[in-house]
């Protein structure tokens, strides 16, 4: 339902539920991705469907996400995860303000 | 370029299980002007792509259990049309308020939860 609601999230219920199933965190991780990639599928034929985006307007953003997933990718067990964890949450909690308070 | 830059950290942000799909969706509504439900329908695709490249490491590794994925994808397929009706009920405004709280609790989670990824 995240998926189609916010078009992003749907691993966070995912992986929790996968390892409570009895899968390892890795396998919990990877399934739970296999998962919301044929979900987002769905989303994605939905919100073109309805006339909420263009393929032409997604189109620039897919080289560097690529390349950033291939980085992110290697570079995954050689940054501090505590502390870019830690940005990104300073990260999003000052735009959910900002955006509250608009 | 921006673009680019944004894209890369998105994609890498979220290769690490660090949410990278709410940075591309912040960048998409708050720098490049783009609607919340154009901003999400954007980041469905992107994230596609990229979940592409991640799979096919993940799967070559043997950590992806297809048939559980599956029997989960069949249950999910009516909640995300469900998630959709109900977005767009509520209209780019709302939808846009309600994707606030949800990364304000995420925010928090990210800062103040527990890491089991990588324990570091």
């Amino acid at each position: 339902m995240l998926n189609g609601f916010f078009g992003t999230g749907g691993g966070l219920v995912a992986v929790p539920a996968l390892e409570k199933s009895g899968l390892s965190v890795k396998e919990a991780h990877a399934t739970a991705l296999a998962l919301t990639a044929s979900l987002s599928v769905a989303s994605v034929l939905l919100y073109l469907g309805g006339g909420r985006f263009s393929l032409g307007e997604a189109a620039g953003f897919l080289p560097g996400g690529i390349l950033g997933a291939a980085a992110g990718a290697l570079l995954f067990r050689r940054l501090p995860s505590r502390f870019l964890r830690r940005a990104l949450g300073a990260f999003m909690i000052y735009f959910a303000i900002r955006t509250l308070l608009r | 370029m921006t673009e680019f830059f944004a894209a890369f950290f998105s994609g890498a942000a979220g290769a690490m299980g660090l949410g990278g799909g709410t940075v591309l969706i912040l960048y998409l509504t708050a720098c490049a002007g783009y609607g919340q439900p154009a901003a999400q329908g954007i980041n469905l695709l992107f994230f596609l792509a990229c979940s592409a490249v991640s799979l096919v490491f993940h799967g070559a590794g043997g950590y992806v259990r297809w048939k559980t994925a599956g029997l989960c994808v069949l249950a999910g397929l009516p909640a995300v049309w469900a998630g959709f009706w109900i977005s767009g009920l509520l209209g780019p405004e709302r939808l846009q308020d309600v994707f606030a709280i949800f990364l304000l609790a995420l925010g928090l989670q990210q800062i103040f939860g527990k890491n089991k990824n990588t324990g570091k």
